[in-house]
Order: C-alpha cells, then sequence, then structure tokens
C-alpha cells in the first residue's frame, strides 16, 4: 500500500508543479461560475449586440433550469477535453522517456503505478469540480435560488464519475498505446462510440452519458435515478483500470 | 566460490533478431565484473533481462540465489540498475528523486533521510541536492543516476556505460568509487571504454553477435589471448619515415599488423613471435637509417585483445 500513496504523492506534486491542476481546477471554476452568469444574462448580452434585438424578446425568462443545463453542458464538455487530454500521457509519456524503466525495477508494483496515476487524476478533478460546484452552487443562488445542496452535490458527483470513466479508459490506452497521440486518439474514439451507441433506441439508458441526464434530474427534480448507467461506468471504469494494470503487467520496458 | 550472478541458455529475441543467443556466464559474489562487446552485441538487453525489465526469449538468469523475473520485487531488492541513458523528472530536484526511490522500497522518513544524504555525499552532489534535475548536466544526471542505484545498498549493481558521458576526471571519481564498492557490493558493469575496464575490473566477458566470446579474469585473458606488441617511437618530425618503413614490412610473415599513435611519430607492431620479430625490427630499422628514440616490448592492452576476439567472432 506504501508504494501506492508514494506514487500518488509524486503524482500530486507533479500536477501542482507542473501547473496542470491548476489549470484544470481553473478552467472548472470560470466555466462553473460563468454558467449561470451566462443563463441569466443571455436576453441582456442579446439585447446589447447589434442587430440581434429582435431574438431577445424570443428568448424565455432565465429559469434555474437554464443554469443547470448551462453549467452540466459547459463543465461536462470541458471536463472530458481536460480528462482525456491530462491522462493520455500519464504510462506512455513515462515510457517514452525512460522513467517508467528506472522506477519500475524498484519494488513497485505495476498495479500500484497505474493506480497511482489515477488515484491523482480523480483527486485532482474531484478538488476542480467541487471548486467549479462552489462557484456555480453561489451563483446559481444568488440568481436564481432554489437549488438544494445535496442534490447539487450528488449531480457533480454523476458528472465527476463520468468524467473518471473517461479518465480510466484513456490511461487503458495510454498503457497500450506507443505514442500520446496514439492515447488521446483512444481516449477521443471512445467518446465517440459511446456517443454513436447513445443513438441507438433503448441503450442509452445503460451508457455513461445517461450520468449527466440524471445530474441534471438531481436538481430539478422530475425523472428517475439511471442505475444501469452507474453500474455500466463503475464496470468500465474498473474494466479500464484492470485491463491497464495487466497490460503493463505483461509488457516490457 | 559464490556467485552473484548466473545465466544460463539466456537468450532474447526481437521478431527475427536474436539479441542475445544461449548467454552463459557466472559473475563471482564480490567482483567487478566488465561487461565488453562492440555496439549491438546484446550488453544492453543482457542488463534489462538482469534488471527484471524485460522477459527472456529462452533460458534463465540467478540474481544471488534467486531466479529472475520479470517485475519481481525481490529482485528488485537485490540489484541496483543504471540504464546507460537515465531519466528522471526534469520537475523533481535531485533530493527529492532519491527520497520518491527510498520511499519505493519501503524506508521511513529517518532512514530515507540517512540514505539520501549519505547517497549524495557519495556520489558528490550535495551543493546540486535542491536544484531541479531538468538544469542539471549530463554528467550530474550520470552521478544521480548512480546515487538512484546504490539508495537501497544493493548486493548487485548492473551499470550500463556509468562512466560514458563524464568528463576526464570525473570518469576517474566514478570508476575509484565503483572499485571501492567491491567486495561488499558485486558490480557488473558494461563499457565500450576499454581502458576502464583494465583499471578496475577483476574478471571480464566479451560477447559478440548475441554470444558469450570469452569470460576470464583480466590478467589471464591478456596473458592467454594477447599476442606480443612490440612498441617504436622516431625523433619528431620522422613519422612520415617511419610510416613508409612499416608499409614496407607488410609482407613479413611475423607481422600480424600495426597501428599508429595519434601522432605519427611512434606505432605499435603486433607480432605472432618474439624473437623473429626482434631481430627481423633490429636489422630493419638499422637498414632503414631510422632515427629511432624507443624500441620496447610492451604489455599488449585489453583493446588489442577484444578486436581480436571479436573480430574473430564477426568472421565466423
Amino acid at each position: 500500500m506504501s508504494a501506492l500513496w508514494t506514487v500518488w504523492r509524486k503524482e500530486m506534486l507533479e500536477a501542482v508543479r507542473s501547473r496542470r491542476l491548476l489549470g484544470v481546477t481553473a478552467t472548472l471554476f470560470v466555466f462553473g461560475a460563468a454558467s449561470p452568469l451566462l443563463a441569466r444574462l443571455t436576453p441582456q448580452i442579446l439585447q446589447l449586440l447589434p442587430g440581434a434585438e429582435a431574438f431577445a424578446a424570443l428568448v424565455p425568462e432565465p429559469s434555474l433550469a437554464d443554469a443547470v443545463a448551462q453549467y452540466l453542458k459547459n463543465q461536462s464538455q470541458f471536463g472530458i477535453l481536460l480528462a482525456i487530454l491530462t491522462s493520455m500521457g500519464a504510462v506512455v509519456q513515462e515510457k517514452e522517456r525512460g522513467t517508467a524503466a528506472m522506477v519500475l525495477c524498484k519494488p513497485l508494483p505495476r498495479w500500484a503505478f497505474i493506480a497511482g496515476k489515477f488515484m491523482a487524476i480523480g483527486a485532482s478533478f474531484l478538488l476542480a469540480l467541487a471548486v467549479g460546484a462552489v462557484a456555480g452552487y453561489y451563483y446559481s443562488e444568488v440568481l436564481f435560488g432554489g437549488l438544494g445542496l445535496g442534490r447539487w452535490l450528488a449531480a457533480n458527483v454523476l458528472l465527476l464519475t463520468w468524467l473518471l470513466v473517461h479518465a480510466a479508459m484513456t490511461l487503458l490506452f495510454s498503457t497500450l498505446g506507443r505514442s500520446q497521440l496514439v492515447a488521446g486518439g483512444g481516449g477521443f474514439g471512445m467518446l465517440a462510440v459511446l456517443g454513436l451507441l447513445g443513438s441507438v433506441p433503448g441503450l442509452q439508458r445503460w451508457l455513461p452519458a445517461a450520468l449527466l441526464g440524471w445530474a441534471a434530474r438531481l436538481c430539478l427534480g422530475g425523472g428517475g435515478p439511471a442505475w444501469p448507467a452507474l453500474v455500466v461506468s463503475l464496470a468500465l471504469t474498473f474494466l479500464s483500470l484492470i485491463g491497464a494494470c495487466v497490460a503493463l503487467e505483461r509488457q516490457e520496458i | 566460490m559464490e556467485q552473484a550472478i548466473r545465466c544460463e541458455g539466456l537468450s532474447k529475441a526481437f521478431g527475427r533478431t536474436r539479441a542475445l543467443q544461449g548467454l552463459e556466464l557466472a559473475v563471482p559474489a564480490g567482483a567487478v565484473f566488465g561487461f565488453l562487446g562492440p555496439n549491438g552485441a546484446g550488453k544492453t538487453t543482457t542488463m534489462r533481462l538482469l534488471a527484471g525489465l524485460a522477459r527472456p526469449s529462452a533460458g534463465s538468469a540467478w540474481i544471488c540465489g534467486q531466479k529472475v523475473r520479470a517485475g519481481s520485487r525481490e529482485i528488485a531488492r537485490l540489484v541496483g540498475y543504471l540504464p546507460e541513458e537515465p531519466a528522471f523528472y526534469g520537475w523533481m530536484r535531485p533530493r527529492e528523486f532519491l527520497d520518491y526511490v527510498a520511499r519505493l522500497f519501503g524506508f521511513g522518513p529517518a532512514e530515507r533521510q540517512r540514505r539520501v544524504e549519505m547517497v549524495l555525499e557519495t556520489v558528490g552532489l550535495q551543493d546540486v541536492a535542491g536544484r531541479r534535475i531538468s538544469g542539471l548536466s549530463r554528467g550530474m544526471r550520470q552521478r544521480l543516476g548512480l546515487a538512484q542505484a546504490l539508495v537501497h545498498g544493493p548486493p548487485v549493481l548492473l551499470l550500463d556505460e556509468p562512466a560514458s558521458a563524464l568528463d576526464p576526471i570525473g570518469r576517474r571519481e566514478i570508476l575509484e568509487f565503483i572499485r571501492a564498492l567491491a567486495p561488499e557490493c558485486t558490480v557488473f558493469f558494461s563499457t565500450h571504454i576499454l581502458a576502464d575496464v583494465e583499471r578496475i575490473c577483476d574478471q571480464v566477458a566479451v560477447i559478440a553477435n548475441g554470444r558469450l566470446v570469452v569470460q576470464a579474469r583480466t590478467e589471464e585473458l591478456l596473458r592467454r589471448y594477447a599476442l606480443p606488441v612490440f612498441e617504436v617511437e622516431v625523433e619528431p618530425g620522422q613519422g612520415v619515415a617511419l610510416q613508409r618503413w612499416l608499409q614496407e614490412l607488410g609482407a613479413a610473415g611475423w607481422l600480424l599488423g600495426v597501428s599508429h599513435a595519434a601522432d605519427g611519430n611512434s606505432a605499435r607492431i603486433l607480432c605472432r613471435e618474439v624473437s623473429e620479430a626482434r631481430q627481423a625490427l633490429i636489422a630493419g630499422l638499422a637498414q632503414a637509417s631510422l632515427p629511432i628514440t624507443r624500441l620496447e616490448l610492451v604489455r599488449p592492452s585489453l583493446e588489442e585483445v577484444f578486436v581480436r576476439l571479436v573480430q574473430g567472432e564477426v568472421d565466423k
């Protein structure tokens, strides 16, 4: 277990020193804060745009639902981009640079090498999303009100779960691939594949993206949970990590 | 004598390329063991197999009696490994990196600090221990690589070209340091700098084309395989005349080869047999009226033995 914490500690230190943690946190904070603001101010912004005044009248009165939808859309779009970009180099870059050979000839179990990295990615996104969620909650409450704190937290946990599914799959590609490009391609490829599968009738409720719909329903009420999507998401995360561990175990460094 | 490293039929193939073919090797405990071979001979492959970073296609290896398995934690505790081009996290500082390595070995805080400071002092990096690794010179990185291999006090050190990136002073320091590690620690190191091997190694193994050519004590190797060498030196400015005379010797039956020194005023003459060569050389030099300053039967170098052995393997 100490090896796992050692790798996690090193990964977190690297995230801080390379300003990766700062970048992820700043991005999710900005979009977390800006989403309710944009939802509230969209009609006013349209009125200020020359030629767009007529559209302002067509825009319905902004509501909490708009703020939540805006928040989930922005955080999921930028979050997924960051999750794939920060995970794609995690293993393959260490193999390319030769640092993997330096540390894996030490008594470091290879599963701990993978798990420590994933835990650090998870911790980074937990922190960044928490900061974004606090900002989003504050402005949503100030501008609209009626957002339950517990439901908001649960919605953000679902968003985090969805991001970590993709981080885990990208980590698997980072272990299997020979370059960061391949790993990134694999991560974005899986995003596209799952998106396409979502268009198959009846399949959507099983896919990780259904967690985002569940998160919206949690905040606004109405509709039920998406337990199948949660189970599939956790299974995909677990299997991706197991796959990465097995692959690294079999590889020559 | 107890063996620190043993290889039996160790082979490694990459597709159709056979990098290592049935390597048989026995390294006695406490030895400083030189592993020689031309580029592509299989030295780094052997090191990686012994460090547990690669799997053999056939055969096995043992370190201190433990069978080597890829990723084995037991082997990792027995071995300190320095790759040919050690890589580090550039954002870390040397002290942090060594602490990270010590943590991987599970040492407690006080023990970690003691070991880190000890190896930093040993390799002479205390002054730069707080600087970022990305800002260190290649020589300093090589020293750091050596430090990380030593931090857990392993009984066996695997060093892949440990001194090749160092300047002459740094090289001498590192070699003296490696020499001092024995007999508590067995040092198995590959190099292409034959003078380094001659300087510090008790035993030598030569490989070529993935096969072991010979393994012997350094002195024994020189005695068994070295042929007599005469060194002839002429007065400055007489280099051209010396070269012309050596060219005329070309067909002599006792002559095996000639190598010229960089200054052109001296040459090493490899002979088949001493007495015949001595007579022919003295007579020839007198006849050519070359102003010689020295004619000496010298100790053959390991380089001459190495070239002969490797050339023989290549010719096969």
